[in-house]
């Protein structure tokens, strides 16, 4: 681990909380621990994990998981609905979904992935890359985008709609939809329905493609800064198509050393614990997976969009793949943690042109919805949702009832590299300064590009406190902190 | 022939012999909040759902023999508050959720709860514990949702011959339970093709593997509201006993 993890002497240094990290949708809490001279000694991204859900669904009926799971996380359910489904394709032996399941699965998973990117790019991260890190903050919201950029934001809200419009469609509702049912679905697109989608999905590929446009310029106005802020070198995971094309419904895990050289590929996600394990830490409640072959102290990776455009081979549709290659060319972009945003769009791209392709498919008006085969007591699925990579895995007895469940959620995956991102933007921007609110969201900033779903992670059953007991790294209480509703920060 | 007639909500509504008022309303199209009652059972009296104001007095429409000249209430702000009130107070003592519970859209609580304008629960949820009943290879008892309205048991008893559920226990305390003596539907003679399957209004006896099949826009109750399923409450022909009726 690196050295700003753990102090050496915590109880002599002076906290400052960023509590909540405001518009990451959930609740997250950063502690820097400094010294009198406002050195940074530690630096860590608590996250309470409540890990309410795997055990609230023990004893539950196989059939009813992936309409429950949904309730595990209000930013991404498509996600869980369909991971969940996945798994308990195996459950019932469903070992190929028919045409139209697959591609009614996919047609939501799509529409999940451009409601999900642009609420992130549009919403939540506009703000900081429109106006700057150390804007007004008055300004720096949505609203602000609003006054300033009528246009972009009005299509960030309409891209998003859309999303929500085809997850309605093949979901039957927006959201706690019951589209994906173990083996398949529970119903395909009637023609109105794919004409109304149909109307604009050539609007949408445009406007993804300016979005693109959009997210590259704001990385390449100051490519130096965008390159080095909270820039650190991670290994990497995703899941790739057996073609090596970019598919974030279904495929084999590939994984990167930091160098590039491939550690694992196309491996069977349904044996997914033999390349990585889940480590725990004393003073985080959230797991952090490490790649097995590389051990705990280095093993940690990243997840999500920057991991998935450059791990895999090539995105399977024309202008996303094309932007993909002009993502690849820019210096550093890659690894850049600004980098997410950018490629955060070229995946919205992907998720248009995908959703547009699939509407021109026949197999998505089809009738032949379900399969079933030989029953199995355990069920692994695996999606690449729009924060990275999501595993779901589930033990069924032969009474039905799930009796042990697993779940491992991008933001788990990226806990490490979030830590890591923060500590390389306390280094470069908090060491030794005096603490502003600007500085303060300079680490904001570097967590946001994560997208991380914080709610999902930290899923608690009943209310999340709002009073945040701080624990000193030897188990210590040694402070307590009061949330503030209105986002703004409480120092002690 | 001279009809007989009472009066609901300022309607004349015409009666058989022996039909309650709840049935001659039913017959009429009135639509009556219900979820103990069911065409074909006798009236049980039990959830209180359909409770009307006759002659002045609050009493269950069900179990209320329809009588010549009677004035009844049933469209006014007071029952219809009541009724809600015993809604919500049914929502919290179980378990009920209604986003991932497979019987939605197909659920009469759930239906009745749109129907009345139940916005929220509005008491404490009592959560208690009760676990589901998997045993059965066809069958699963999700006692989460549970309402005690008996048809099952009448169901099991008076058509099926069988006698596979019972209540135990008084007051707060009363729930169901299986006729066996591991208590479990696996060791009993139960079957899915018994009538006590079927009956259910809400969510607790379940086919197994079925759940969420139909999908949203599509169950019973997405269309239209309950009110408007008014036909399959009507009673059954005067000719056609009804189960348990005595000979
Ligand atoms: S299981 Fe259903 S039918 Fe039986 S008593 Fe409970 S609610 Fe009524
Ligand atoms: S329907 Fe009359 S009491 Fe239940």
């Amino acid at each position: 681990m690196t050295d700003l993890e753990t102090a050496a002497h915590p109880e002599q240094l002076r906290r400052v909380a960023i509590d909540p990290v405001t518009r990451v949708e959930g609740h997250g809490k950063v502690t820097l621990l400094l010294d009198e001279d406002n050195k940074v000694h530690q630096v860590r991204l608590h996250i309470v994990e409540f890990r309410g859900f795997e055990k609230f669904i023990q004893g539950r009926p196989y059939w009813e998981v992936p309409v429950m799971v949904q309730r595990l996380c209000g930013i991404c359910p498509v996600s869980h609905h369909l991971a969940a489904a996945k798994a308990l394709d195996m459950i019932v032996g469903a070992t190929r979904l028919t045409p139209t399941a697959d591609k009614i699965r996919r047609l939501m998973h799509y529409g999940q992935i451009l409601q999900s990117h642009a609420l992130h790019f549009f919403h939540l991260a506009s703000p900081d890359l429109l106006f700057g890190f150390d804007s007004e903050l008055a300004k720096r919201n949505v609203v602000g985008v609003i006054a300033a950029y009528p246009e972009t934001a009005k299509k960030g809200v309409l891209l998003r709609k859309y999303g929500q419009e085809v997850i309605r469609v093949t979901a039957g509702k927006r959201v706690h939809g019951t589209g994906a049912i173990p083996g398949g679905v529970n119903k395909s697109l009637s023609a109105d329905e794919r004409d109304a989608l149909l109307k604009d999905a050539y609007q949408m590929v445009t406007w993804s493609r300016e979005a693109v446009a959009l997210a590259r310029q704001l990385f390449e106005r100051d490519a130096a800064f965008s390159n080095a802020f909270g820039r650190f070198d991670a290994h990497s995971m995703s899941l790739v198509g057996t073609d090596g094309a970019m598919d974030l419904y279904h495929g084999g895990l590939r994984a990167r050393a930091m160098g590039g050289e491939i550690l694992f590929d196309h491996f069977d996600y349904t044996r997914y614990w033999d390349v990585i394990v889940e480590d725990v830490k004393p003073w985080s409640y959230m797991k952090f997976p490490f790649l097995r072959e590389l051990g705990p102290e280095h093993g940690w990776y990243r997840v999500g969009p920057l991991t998935r455009v450059a791990n895999c081979d090539f995105i399977p549709t024309p202008l996303a793949d094309k932007e993909r290659t002009d993502f690849l060319a820019s210096p550093g972009a890659a690894g850049a943690t600004l980098g997410y945003h950018w490629a955060r769009m070229i995946e919205m791209l992907h998720a248009a042109e995908a959703i547009r392709d699939l509407l021109h498919d026949d197999d998505i008006a089809g009738a032949d919805l379900v399969v079933g085969g030989e029953r199995a007591g355990r069920g692994v699925g695996v999606i690449e949702a729009p924060r990275g990579t999501l595993i779901h895995h589930y033990r069924v007895d032969e009474h039905d009832q799930v009796i042990r469940a697993n779940l491992i959620v991008s933001t788990t995956h990226n806990n490490q590299a979030m830590n890591e991102a923060i500590r390389q933007v306390a280094r470069q921007y908090l060491d030794g300064r005096e603490v502003t609110e600007g500085l303060l969201n300079h680490i904001e900033v570097a967590i946001r590009a994560f997208d991380p779903c914080l709610s999902c992670a930290t899923h608690a059953l009943g209310r999340m406190p709002l009073e945040v007991a701080i624990v000193s790294h030897d188990g210590t209480p040694v402070d307590r902190m009061t949330r503030g509703t209105d986002g703004r920060c409480t120092r002690e | 022939m001279n009809e007989q007639t009472f009066n609901l909500d300022g309607q004349e509504i015409p009666f058989a012999a022996g039909q309650s008022v709840m049935q001659a309303a039913l017959a009429a199209g009135v639509f009556v909040p219900h979820l103990c009652y069911h065409p074909e059972f006798r009236p049980h009296g039990s959830c209180k759902l359909c409770t009307m104001k006759i002659n002045g007095r609050p009493a269950t429409s069900c179990t209320t023999p329809a009588a010549a000249g009677m004035e009844v209430e049933s469209d006014t702000p007071e029952i219809l508050d009541t009724r809600r009130i015993l809604l919500q107070m049914l929502l919290v003592e179980g378990n009920h959720f209604c986003p991932s519970c497979e019987k939605s859209g197909h659920c009469k609580l759930q239906a009745l709860g749109y129907e009345l304008g139940v916005m929220s629960p509005h008491f404490n949820h009592f959560y208690p514990d009760r676990p589901v009943d998997a045993s059965h290879p066809d069958v699963l008892l999700d006692f989460n949702r549970c309402i005690l309205c008996e048809l099952c048991i009448r169901a099991s008893a008076e058509v099926d011959g069988k006698n596979v559920f019972a209540l135990s226990g008084r007051g707060i305390k009363k729930h169901l339970i299986v006729n066996a003596e591991s208590g479990k539907l696996g060791d009993t003679d139960f079957a899915l093709t018994d009538k006590a399957a079927q009956v259910c209004p809400v969510g607790v006896i379940l086919p197994k593997h079925k759940g969420f099949a139909v999908p949203i826009g599509q169950r019973r109750f997405d269309a239209e509201p309950i009110s408007a399923h008014v036909e399959e409450f009507k009673p059954i022909a005067a000719a056609a006993p009804r189960a348990g009726d005595k000979p």
